[in-house]
C-alpha cells in the first residue's frame, strides 16, 4: 500500500480558517503526511468550501465554489484536510452541487487527515513526543458524518480513529469527555443566529472536557475548536485547544 | 434573530433551570443508550422498524382499508376525519348522542394537534386529562413542553402550588410520594364519574382491526374499563400491518422514550366489551399531504417516542416553549415547517446540526438532513434572516475571489480579529460569550508562498 501511495500526488486542502487564524495547523498537517513519505502539495489560493453559506441555508451560493475546488483539485490522486466537518461537506454535498457522480470529482478521492492516515497510510508508528493530558473532542460531522469513531447512539462495536492515532504518541495521556460526543455548540451559522444557546453548548462541553483533568481539547475540528478557545479566552479558564495534527507532527 | 434565537436567550438567562433541565434530559438519553446497549439486534430493530413504516405508508389506502374492514368487524365504530374541525366534532357527536357530560383522556399529541380540550370545553363538556404530568399541565393552563415527559420542565415545588390550589394539598409538601398519591386519590374520582374515556393510539394493527395504547401510569385502562363508551384518536400513519411487526414497535417504544424495556401497559384493544362502545377516529389532517412531499414524507415514519428531544442539545438547553410549534424538538421543526412553514420558520435555527436525531431515531428518520433542508427553503418562503442573507451573498463574493479573501484577512489583521464575513455579522453576536479569533500574522497561503512551510527532512538539509 505504501509503495502505491509514495508515487501519488497529495493535494493539501487548507479551509478558510485554518488559512486565516491557524496556518500552524496546515504547516503540520504537511509535515505529518511528508514524514510518512508521502507527495504533498498546495494548490495556492484556496479560499473556502462552501459550507458555512450552504448550512445556513443558502447551498445553491456554494456552488462556484464547489467548482472552484474540484479545479484546483483535478490533479491529484488524493485530497487531504485537516478538517472534518469541511472535508464531509466535499464529500457529501459536491455530486449535488456540481451535478456530477461521485467518482468523477473531488468527493470521492478527498479524505479528513486523520481518516486519511489511519485507514489509507494504515500508519502504526509516530515519532512524536507530547507529555501532556489531551482529553479528545469528538465533533459531530467527524462522528456521525465521517465515522471518526462510534457515535454513542448506536449500538456498534466502540472505535476511535483519534484515539488510535493519539496512542502511538510518546507520554500523552488520553481521555474523553463523559458525554463523549455531545455538540459543543458551534455549528457554523448557528453559532451566531442561536449565540446564547451555542455558547451555553460551549460552555458545558469545555466543563466536560475540564473535569478530565487534561490540559489540552484536541481534535479534528478546527472549527469547534476555535469557537471552544473563544469561550475559553473570554472565561479565562485553564485549559487549551490544539488540533490534533499539532500533536501528531510534536516531534518534527 | 429568530423567534426560537429569542426565545432560547431568554430562557437560557435562568442558568441554574436550564442546568438542570438539560441534566434531566440527558439522564433520560443515557437511560435510552443502556437499554439499546442490552439489545445485540437493536440497528436491525431500527432499520426493520424504518422499512415497515416505509412500506406501511406507502400502501397506506390498502392497509386503511383492511384496518376499517377489519375493526368494523370487531365491533368497533370507525370514523374518517380529514383535519382537526371534522375530528373534534366527531368527538362533539358521539359526546352528544350520549348526553355525556365528563370525559376523561389518557396522553395523545394527535388531540393536543386538533385542540380537542378548548373545543370541548367551550362546548360545555368537562375534560380532565388523566396522565399526571398532562394534568399538572393543565391545572397551569399550559401546553405540554415535551410529547413524552410534559412537565419535564416543571419542578415538584410549583407543582405542590398549584396542587395545594386546585386540589388542596399542602402546599409546603412537595413530597413527590405525596404529591403522586394525592392526584391518584384525585383522579380517580374523575374515572368512577366519566361518562366517555378518550385515548390515543401508538398502533393500530391492520390485519387484526385492533389498536395499542402504551402508558406508565395505567391511566388509559382505567379510563377505558370504566367508561361505557371509549373514543380513540389516531393519526392514519399509526399503522402496521400486522401483530408480528407490532412486536418491533413495542420494543423500541419505551426504550427510545425512556430507557423501559416496555411501557407499564401496554393496552390491546380489538372489540368492545358487552353494553360497551369503542369508536376510533382516523384523522387525516396533512398527513396525505406530507406523503406527496418527497423530502420529508418520512416524517410519518415517527412513532412520538421523544428520544430526539431528549438527545437534542439545543432542546435540552432551551426548554419546549421555545419552540412556536406545541411539538418542539427536532420533531417539532419539522413537523411545524409541514404544517405552516411561514409561521413556525423561527424554529429552523434551533439546531447546530449534530446529526445526534437521526441516530437515536427508533424509526430511523432524517430528522437532521431534514432541518438543513428546509434552511435551503426559507429564502423562497421569504423567511431567511436578511442579516444573514446579506452575511452569506457577502462571503460568496469574498470567497469566490482569493484576491478579495487575502485582501480581507489582511485589512482584518490590522485590527487582529476576524473580517466580518467570517463571523458573519456587524451585530457581533460572536463576541457575546466569546472572544474573537486571532488572525495570524501570516496566512498558510503565504506562508507556502514564501517557502516556509516544510517538512522535517528538508528543514534539517538547510
Amino acid at each position: 500500500m505504501m509503495k502505491d501511495l509514495k508515487n501519488m500526488k497529495i493535494g493539501l486542502f487548507i479551509p478558510c480558517y485554518i488559512n486565516a487564524v491557524y496556518p500552524n495547523v496546515g504547516v503540520a498537517s504537511y509535515k505529518l503526511l511528508t514524514s510518512v513519505g508521502l507527495d504533498v502539495d498546495y494548490p495556492l489560493d484556496q479560499t473556502c468550501c462552501g459550507q458555512p453559506m450552504a448550512n445556513g441555508g443558502f447551498e445553491k451560493d456554494s456552488t462556484k465554489l464547489a467548482h472552484r475546488m474540484d479545479d484546483l483539485f483535478e490533479k491529484y490522486d488524493y485530497v487531504v484536510g485537516p478538517s472534518a466537518s469541511c472535508v464531509c461537506f466535499v464529500k457529501e454535498t459536491y455530486p449535488r452541487l456540481l451535478e456530477k457522480e461521485e467518482h468523477e470529482c473531488l468527493s470521492s478521492k478527498i479524505y479528513e487527515i486523520c481518516e486519511f492516515l489511519h485507514d489509507i497510510v494504515k500508519v502504526n508508528h509516530i515519532d512524536s513526543y507530547f507529555p501532556h493530558k489531551v482529553s479528545i473532542h469528538n465533533s459531530c460531522h467527524g462522528v456521525r458524518l465521517m465515522k471518526l469513531s462510534s457515535p454513542s447512539e448506536l449500538n456498534i462495536p466502540k472505535y476511535s480513529k483519534l484515539h488510535n492515532l493519539l496512542s502511538l504518541v510518546k507520554g500523552i495521556e488520553i481521555y474523553e469527555p463523559k458525554r463523549v460526543d455531545e455538540c459543543c455548540g458551534f455549528g457554523g451559522l448557528f453559532s451566531i443566529e442561536e449565540p446564547e444557546t451555542s455558547t451555553c453548548m460551549g460552555e458545558d462541553k469545555i466543563s466536560d472536557h475540564m473535569a478530565t483533568t487534561a490540559e489540552y481539547i484536541t481534535g479534528a475540528d478546527s472549527s469547534c475548536l476555535m469557537h471552544m478557545e473563544g469561550v475559553i479566552k473570554r472565561k479565562k479558564l485553564p485549559i487549551k485547544t490544539k488540533h490534533i495534527v499539532e500533536i501528531l507532527s510534536a516531534s518534527l | 434573530m429568530s423567534s426560537h434565537a429569542k426565545a432560547a436567550a431568554q430562557f437560557i438567562k435562568n442558568t441554574e433551570r436550564t442546568a438542570w433541565h438539560d441534566q434531566a434530559l440527558f439522564f433520560v438519553r443515557q437511560k435510552r443508550d443502556n437499554v439499546a446497549k442490552n439489545i445485540d439486534e437493536w440497528e436491525v430493530l431500527r432499520t426493520k422498524a424504518s422499512q415497515i413504516k416505509e412500506h406501511t405508508v406507502s400502501n397506506l389506502e390498502h392497509y386503511l382499508t383492511t384496518f376499517e374492514k377489519n375493526a368494523k368487524a370487531n365491533g368497533i365504530q370507525v370514523h374518517w376525519a380529514s383535519d382537526a374541525d371534522e375530528h373534534n366534532k366527531i368527538v362533539a357527536e358521539i359526546i352528544e348522542n350520549h348526553k355525556a357530560k365528563k370525559l376523561v383522556k389518557s396522553k395523545s399529541m394527535l388531540t393536543e394537534e386538533c385542540e380537542l380540550n378548548h373545543f370541548l370545553e367551550e362546548n360545555g363538556t368537562e375534560v380532565v386529562e388523566t396522565d399526571l404530568g398532562e394534568r399538572i399541565m393543565q391545572f397551569l393552563k399550559l401546553p405540554p413542553s415535551h410529547i413524552v415527559l410534559p412537565a419535564i420542565h416543571v419542578k415538584r415545588q410549583e407543582v405542590a402550588e398549584i396542587f395545594n390550589k386546585e386540589i388542596h394539598t399542602d402546599a409546603n409538601n412537595s413530597d413527590p410520594a405525596y404529591l403522586t398519591q394525592a392526584a391518584r386519590m384525585h383522579l380517580r374520582e374523575k374515572f368512577i364519574e366519566a361518562d366517555i374515556s378518550m385515548t390515543g393510539v401508538n398502533f393500530a394493527v391492520a390485519e387484526e382491526g385492533a389498536f395499542v395504547v402504551c402508558t406508565n401510569e395505567g391511566n388509559a385502562d382505567m379510563g377505558t374499563s370504566f367508561a361505557n363508551v371509549h373514543i380513540a384518536s389516531m393519526g392514519i400513519e399509526k399503522l402496521v400491518p400486522n401483530y408480528e411487526s407490532l412486536g418491533i414497535f413495542t420494543r423500541l417504544l419505551a426504550r427510545s422514550a425512556t430507557g423501559q424495556p416496555i411501557t407499564t401497559y401496554t393496552a390491546h384493544y380489538k372489540k368492545p366489551a358487552k353494553g360497551k362502545e369503542i369508536h376510533i377516529i382516523l384523522v387525516d389532517n396533512n398527513r396525505t399531504e406530507i406523503l406527496k412531499d418527497k423530502d420529508h414524507s418520512n416524517m410519518l415514519k415517527c412513532i412520538r417516542c421523544g428520544a430526539c428531544m431528549n438527545t437534542c442539545p439545543v432542546y435540552r438547553r432551551t426548554g419546549g416553549y421555545s419552540y412556536s410549534y406545541f411539538i418542539p424538538g427536532p420533531l417539532g421543526i419539522n413537523l411545524s415547517m409541514l404544517k405552516e412553514p411561514k409561521k413556525h420558520s423561527g424554529n429552523v435555527s434551533a439546531c447546530s446540526l449534530c446529526y445526534s436525531c437521526s441516530n437515536v431515531c427508533p424509526a430511523k428518520i432524517d430528522l437532521a438532513e431534514q432541518i438543513y433542508k428546509w434552511r435551503q427553503d426559507l429564502d423562497k418562503y421569504g423567511e431567511a434572516d436578511p442579516m444573514k442573507k446579506m452575511v452569506v451573498k457577502g462571503m460568496k463574493k469574498v470567497m469566490g475571489s482569493p484576491g478579495l479573501f487575502y485582501a480581507a484577512i489582511k485589512s482584518g489583521r490590522l485590527i487582529n480579529h476576524m473580517p466580518r464575513f467570517m463571523v458573519y455579522n456587524g451585530l457581533n453576536d460572536w463576541g457575546k460569550g466569546r472572544e474573537m479569533p486571532v488572525i495570524a500574522l501570516k496566512t498558510f497561503n503565504e506562508m507556502w508562498k514564501k517557502g516556509e512551510v516544510r517538512s522535517n527532512e528538508s528543514s534539517k538539509n538547510k
